[in-house]
C-alpha cells in the first residue's frame, strides 16, 4: 500500500515537472515583456529530445549515456524518499534526510563527471565550479538539516513534517525560520537557479550547468533536462511543505491522496512562480561572490541550531 | 589452544620464514615467494583478529629471560575485541598490499632488504594491538618504525626527495616514540606492573593524569598523522613504493587511532571535560586542513596521503565526541559515536588500500604520479579505473559504499547530542553544530577531490603520450584491488553485522540489524538498510531502463568526426582542464589558509608588446603549517650546529686543551 503512493508520488512529480519549468519560464516571459513558448514547452522538449540519436565523439565513453540515466534514477528516488504528498514512508527506505542529500549527491557527482568526460575546456570548467559549489553548499545543508531535526529527535523527513503539521506554530518560530530561509538558497544553489547559476544563458563564460551538458545531445541531454528539473521538484518541493505543511495527506486514504495531489500542485507552482518573478530583477552573482552567499545562508542555519538548543 | 593462540604462535614463523625467502632466494624469485609468504602472514594475522572478536581472549607470555628488570622480564600477547578489530584491518590490508607487491615491486623495491624488511613491517603492525602490555606495545611499536623506515628508503638511489622523506619519516616517528615512552611511564609509575589490566587498575590522578593524557595523545597523534604533526604523511606515502605506502596508510597510521582508544577507553576512561575538546578541535583542523590540502593536489599519491589525515581527523573528531557526550551522561549517543569511529576506521582501511594500489598501478603503467599530465586511462586500463572509482566513491562518502555508511552513522551521533532543557550545556551546545559543519566541509571537500582524481586521471582523453600508452597490469596486480573494491562495496551494503562487531569491540550497546541487511540506531530513531535502497533503485530504473533500450533501437547512438566542441575541430588534449585548474576556484577561496606560490611569465613578440607569444604558469602549494612551525625550528638546529662547528676546527692544540679540561673537571669531581 505505501509502495504504491510512493509509486503515485513520482508518477506525479515527474508529471508536473515540466509543467512546474513550463510555469517558472512563461512567467518570466510575460515579465520580460515576451509572449513565451506556452506551459507545455518544457514536456514537448523532453519527448522530442528523447525520439532523436544521441552525438558521440570519437572515442567517447560510455559514461556519456551511462551519467543521463543515473542523474534521473538519482533524482526519482530522492522524489520518492521526499514527502510531497503524504507522510507515510517505506519501513525499510526511512526518508532520512541525510540519506536524500547523498542521493542527491550521487546526481550532482554524475554530472561533474559528464563535464570532464566531455574532454573539452568547457566542460571541465563547469564541472569545477559546479563542484566548488555543491562542496560549499554540504555545510549548510546537514546544519539545516541538524536544526531542523532537533526539536523532532530525529532525521526523518515525515517525522519533522507531521511535528509541522500537528503544532503549524513552530512553523513561524525562529530556529524554522532561519533554517528554512538557509535552506531556501541553498536549494537555488543546488538546482542552477539565479543568483548562483542562469538557467538560461548561453554565453560560455558564466556557465555552470549548461557548461557541463554541452557535449550531450538527443535522449542523452533529455534525461538530463529531466534529471535536472526532478532536482528542482524535489526540493523546492521539500522546502514548501517544509513551509506550509497543509494538505499533506496524513494517512492512505484515497480523499486525503487526491487533496494531497491537488495541494501539492497548487503549492509547487505558486512557489515556481515567485522565484520566477525574483529572478527577473536578479543578476547572476559573480562566481567568486557565490561563497560569501553560501558562508551567509551557512550562518542562519548556524544560528537556527544554537536557538534551537539554547532558546527552548 | 584457542583460534587466537595458533594465530599468534604463527606469526611469528611466517615472519621468520618470510625474511629468510627474502634473503636466500635469488632476484627472479623473490618477489613471488616473500609476497606470498608476507600475504601468509597478514591472512594470520587476520585470523588471530578474528579469533579475538569471537571472544576467545588468547593469551600468549614469553620469559624473556632479562633479570633484574621486573618490567622486561614477561612479554604478553592477549589482544582483547577492540584489539581484534585493528588485527584484522592490519592482517587484510598486509595481506593486500604484500599480494600487490608480488606484481608490483621490481628492481630497487624488491631487493633483499626491501623483502625482509617487510615481514618486520607487518608483524611489528600486528604485535601493537595483540600486546597485553605496555613494554609489548612499544616493542611492537619500533619494529614497526623500524621495518617501515627501511621500506621507505626502498628507491633512495633514484630519487633524492626519498632521503629527504627518511628523515621526516625517522624524526617524527622517533618523536612519536619518545612521547609514548614518557606517557606510558607516567602511567607505569603510579601501578603495579605495566600489564593494560595494572595500568587501568590504579591509574594517576590530577595534574599526572593530565601529563600521560598529553604525552600519550601526543604520540599517537603523531602516528595518526594528525594537523599539526601531520608532515610526515604528505613526504613518506608519494615515495614509499605503493603496495608499502598502502599498508603504511590503510593500516598502521590506524595504530594511532587503536592507542587513543586504548587509552580513551582503557586506561584513562574518566577525563576532565578539556581532553575531549582538545581532542575535537585537533580532529576537526585535521579534517579540514587534510581534505583541503588535498583538494588542490596535483600529485595523486600526496593528495592521498593528505585525505589520510582528513579520515584521521574525523575519526578523533567521533572519539573526542563520544568522550564529551559520555561525560555529560549521554552514553546511549555517545555509543552511536564510538562505533562510527570504528567504521570509519574499517572503511578507511578498505578504501584507502584500493586507491593507494590503484595510484600504484597507474604509476606502474605510466611512471606517471602527477594527476595534471595523466587522463583517458578508463580507456586503456579499465580495471584499474573501475576499481579506483569504487575506492573514491566511499572517500567521497557516497551511497554504497563503506565511507557512507561510516560518516552516516557519525552524523546520526553528532545530531542527537541532545542538550535542551534543564540540563543544557553551552559547550556541546556550541561545539556539535561546529562539529556538523566541520565534517560537512570535509565531506563537501572530498566530494571535489575525489571527482577530480576520477575525473581528471581516467576519464577525456590523455594529457601525456605516457597516459595516452598506458597498458592495463596484470592480474596479481588488479586482483587485489578487485578484492578491495568488494570488501568496499560488501561494507557499504551489509553494514549490519560490520556495525555489531565494531559496537562489541568498544562496549557500546544499542545497535542492531535492521531490514535486509542494515543498520538501526533505536537510541537516536534512525535506520539504514543499503539493500533495500539499491532495490528500490532499480524498481525505479527499470521504466527509464526501458525507455532508453527502446528508444536506443529506434534512434541508435551514432559516432561523428565533429561533436559539438563549439563548432570547432575537437581540440587539442592539452587544453582540457587539468587538475590544477579544477582546483583553482578552491586556491582562490581559501587564498588565505593556503597561500600558493604563484609565477607568471608572459613573453611578448619582439613585434608588439601587444602580443602575447608565450605564458608561463607555475603554482606551487607551500604547506603552511610546515612552513609556520618546522621552518623556524630547523632553522635554529642549523645555527646550533653551525656554532657547534667553531668546537672543531682540526686544530690539534685545541684538541689537546679540551682533554686537559676534562680531565681537571674529572678530578674535580672525583675529589670534591
Amino acid at each position: 500500500m505505501t509502495a504504491l503512493a510512493v509509486a503515485w508520488q513520482i508518477l506525479v512529480a515527474v508529471a508536473l515537472t515540466p509543467v512546474l519549468v513550463g510555469v517558472m519560464r512563461q512567467v518570466r516571459a510575460r515579465l520580460e515583456g515576451r509572449v513565451g513558448a506556452g506551459v507545455g514547452q518544457p514536456w514537448r522538449d523532453v519527448r522530442k529530445l528523447l525520439a532523436k540519436e544521441p552525438l558521440a565523439a570519437e572515442g567517447a565513453g560510455p559514461l556519456m549515456s551511462a551519467v543521463p540515466v543515473i542523474l534521473v534514477i538519482s533524482s526519482l528516488v530522492s522524489v520518492a524518499l521526499v514527502p510531497l504528498l503524504g507522510i507515510a514512508t517505506l519501513a525499510w527506505v526511512p526518508d532520512d534526510l541525510f540519506v536524500v542529500v547523498s542521493v542527491l549527491l550521487v546526481g550532482t557527482v554524475a554530472l561533474a563527471l559528464l563535464g570532464l568526460e566531455s574532454g573539452t575546456a568547457f566542460g571541465g570548467m563547469g564541472s569545477s565550479r559546479h563542484m566548488m559549489i555543491a562542496a560549499l553548499v554540504e555545510p549548510t545543508v546537514l546544519v539545516a538539516v541538524y536544526a531542523l531535526s532537533v526539536p523532532v529527535g530525529t532525521t526523518a523527513l515525515s517525522s519533522i513534517l507531521q511535528a509541522r503539521m500537528s503544532d503549524p506554530t513552530t512553523v513561524i518560530s525562529p530556529v524554522s525560520l532561519l533554517a528554512l530561509v538557509a535552506l531556501s538558497i541553498v536549494v537555488l544553489a543546488e538546482t542552477g537557479r539565479l543568483p548562483v547559476d542562469n538557467p538560461a544563458t548561453h554565453l560560455e563564460l558564466t556557465m555552470v550547468h549548461e557548461a557541463m551538458i554541452l557535449e550531450s545531445s538527443g535522449r542523452d541531454l533529455g534525461w538530463l533536462e529531466l534529471g535536472s528539473w526532478l532536482r528542482l521538484t524535489a526540493l523546492l518541493g521539500l522546502v514548501v511543505n517544509l513551509a506550509l505543511p497543509w494538505g499533506v495527506a496524513a494517512d492512505l486514504g484515497v480523499g486525503a491522496t487526491v487533496i494531497a495531489t491537488l495541494a501539492f500542485s497548487v503549492k509547487l507552482l505558486i512557489a515556481g512562480s515567485m522565484i520566477a518573478a525574483a529572478e527577473v530583477f536578479l543578476a547572476k552573482v559573480r562566481l567568486f561572490r557565490v561563497p560569501e552567499l553560501l558562508a551567509g545562508s551557512f550562518v542562519l542555519a548556524f544560528l537556527s541550531v544554537t536557538a534551537s538548543y539554547l532558546l527552548v | 589452544m584457542t583460534l587466537t593462540d595458533v594465530g599468534l604462535l604463527s606469526q611469528p614463523v611466517l615472519a621468520g620464514l618470510a625474511f629468510i625467502a627474502a634473503l636466500a632466494v635469488n632476484d627472479s624469485r623473490r618477489s613471488a615467494i616473500a609476497g606470498t609468504l608476507n600475504a601468509l602472514l597478514g591472512l594470520a594475522t587476520a585470523a588471530t583478529g578474528v579469533g579475538a572478536l569471537l571472544g576467545e581472549p588468547g593469551s600468549l607470555t614469553f620469559a624473556t629471560g632479562i633479570p633484574g628488570i621486573a618490567h622486561l622480564g614477561q612479554l604478553a600477547l592477549a589482544p582483547d575485541r577492540l584489539g581484534g578489530i585493528f588485527l584484522v584491518v592490519v592482517g587484510v590490508v598486509g595481506a593486500l598490499s604484500a599480494w600487490f607487491g608480488v606484481g608490483y615491486a621490481h628492481g630497487a623495491t624488491a631487493t633483499r632488504a626491501a623483502w625482509a624488511a617487510y615481514p618486520i613491517f607487518l608483524w611489528g603492525m600486528s604485535i601493537v594491538p595483540a600486546a597485553g602490555d605496555a613494554v609489548t606495545f612499544l616493542l611492537g611499536w619500533e619494529l614497526m618504525a623500524l621495518g617501515s623506515t627501511v621500506l621507505l628508503h626502498s628507491e633512495h638511489a633514484t630519487r633524492p626527495q626519498v632521503r629527504s622523506a627518511v628523515l621526516w619519516y625517522a624524526a617524527m616517528t622517533h618523536l612519536s616514540f619518545v612521547l609514548l615512552l614518557a606517557g606510558f611511564a607516567v602511567l607505569i609509575a603510579s601501578a603495579n606492573g605495566t600489564t593494560w589490566e595494572a595500568l587501568a587498575a590504579s591509574p594517576p590522578t590530577g595534574v599526572s593524569a593530565s601529563l600521560a593524557f598529553v604525552l600519550l595523545a601526543g604520540g599517537f597523534a603523531t602516528k595518526a598523522g594528525l594537523v599539526p604533526v601531520h608532515v610526515w604523511l604528505p613526504r613518506a606515502h608519494p615515495e614509499a613504493p605503493s603496495h608499502v605506502s598502502a599498508a603504511m596508510s590503510a593500516a598502521m597510521v590506524k595504530l594511532g587511532i587503536y592507542g587513543l582508544l586504548l587509552v580513551t577507553l582503557r586506561l584513562l576512561p574518566d577525563g576532565p571535560r578539556w581532553w575531549a575538546i582538545g581532542l575535537l578541535v585537533l580532529g576537526g583542523v585535521s579534517a579540514v586542513y587534510g581534505i583541503l590540502e588535498a583538494s588542490v593536489t596535483s600529485d595523486l599519491k600526496r593528495l592521498l596521503a593528505f585525505s589520510t589525515t582528513e579520515n584521521l581527523g574525523l575519526m578523533v573528531t567521533g572519539l573526542a565526541v563520544a568522550m564529551m557526550l559520555r561525560s555529560t551522561g549521554q552514553r546511549a549517543v555517545a555509543d552511536v559515536a564510538l562505533v562510527a569511529v570504528v567504521l570509519l576506521v574499517i572503511s578507511h582501511a578498505a578504501f584507502k588500500t584500493v586507491l593507494f594500489l590503484g595510484a600504484g598501478s597507474i604509476l606502474h603503467a605510466t611512471g606517471e604520479r602527477d594527476l595534471d599530465r595523466l587522463g583517458g586511462l578508463a580507456r586503456r586500463m579499465p580495471r584499474t579505473a573501475f576499481a579506483t572509482s569504487i575506492g573514491a566513491l566511499a572517500a567521497a562518502a557516497l551511497p554504497i559504499s563503506s565511507g557512507f555508511v561510516a560518516e552516516w552513522v557519525l552524523l546520526q551521533s553528532l545530531v542527537h547530542g541532545d542538550t535542551r532543557g534543564p540540563t543544557a550545556d553551552r559547550v556541546i551546545a556550541i561545539a556539535l553544530p561546529i562539529t556538523v559543519a566541520v565534517v560537512a566541509l570535509t565531506a563537501g571537500l572530498a566530494l571535489l577531490t575525489f571527482v577530480k582524481v576520477v575525473g581528471i586521471a581516467f576519464l577525456a582523453r590523455g594529457r601525456s603520450p605516457e597516459a595516452t600508452n598506458a597498458h592495463e597490469n596484470p592480474a596479481s596486480m588488479t586482483v587485489p584491488m578487485w578484492v578491495g573494491a568488494g570488501l568496499v562495496l560488501g561494507l557499504g551494503l551489509v553494514p549490519g553485522w560490520v556495525a555489531m562487531v565494531a559496537a562489541a569491540a568498544v562496549g557500546a550497546s544499542g545497535i542492531e540489524p535492521a531490514g535486509l541487511a542494515g543498520v538501526a540506531l533505536p537510541s537516536v530513531n534512525a535506520l539504514l538498510d543499503p539493500v533495500s535502497l539499491v532495490l528500490m533503485s532499480l524498481a525505479v530504473a527499470v521504466p527509464i531502463a526501458v525507455i532508453t533500450v527502446r528508444a536506443a533501437r529506434k534512434a541508435p547512438r551514432r559516432t561523428v568526426d565533429l561533436p559539438w566542441g563549439c563548432g570547432g575541430v575537437r581540440v587539442d588534449p592539452t587544453m582540457q582542464y587539468t587538475a590544477t585548474s579544477y582546483a583553482e576556484p578552491l586556491v582562490r577561496i581559501f587564498d588565505d589558509a593556503l597561500r600558493p606560490t604563484r609565477d607568471l611569465d608572459v613573453t611578448h613578440t619582439v613585434e608588439s608588446d601587444y602580443l602575447v607569444r608565450e605564458v608561463a604558469y607555475r603554482q606551487r602549494m607551500v604547506d603552511q603549517v610546515e612552513r609556520g612551525l618546522y621552518e623556524p625550528v630547523i632553522r635554529l638546529l642549523w645555527r646550533i650546529g653551525d656554532q657547534a662547528r667553531r668546537l672543531q676546527d682540526g686544530s690539534v692544540h685545541r684538541y689537546l686543551g679540551f682533554s686537559f679540561a676534562a680531565l681537571v673537571v674529572v678530578l674535580l669531581v672525583v675529589t670534591w
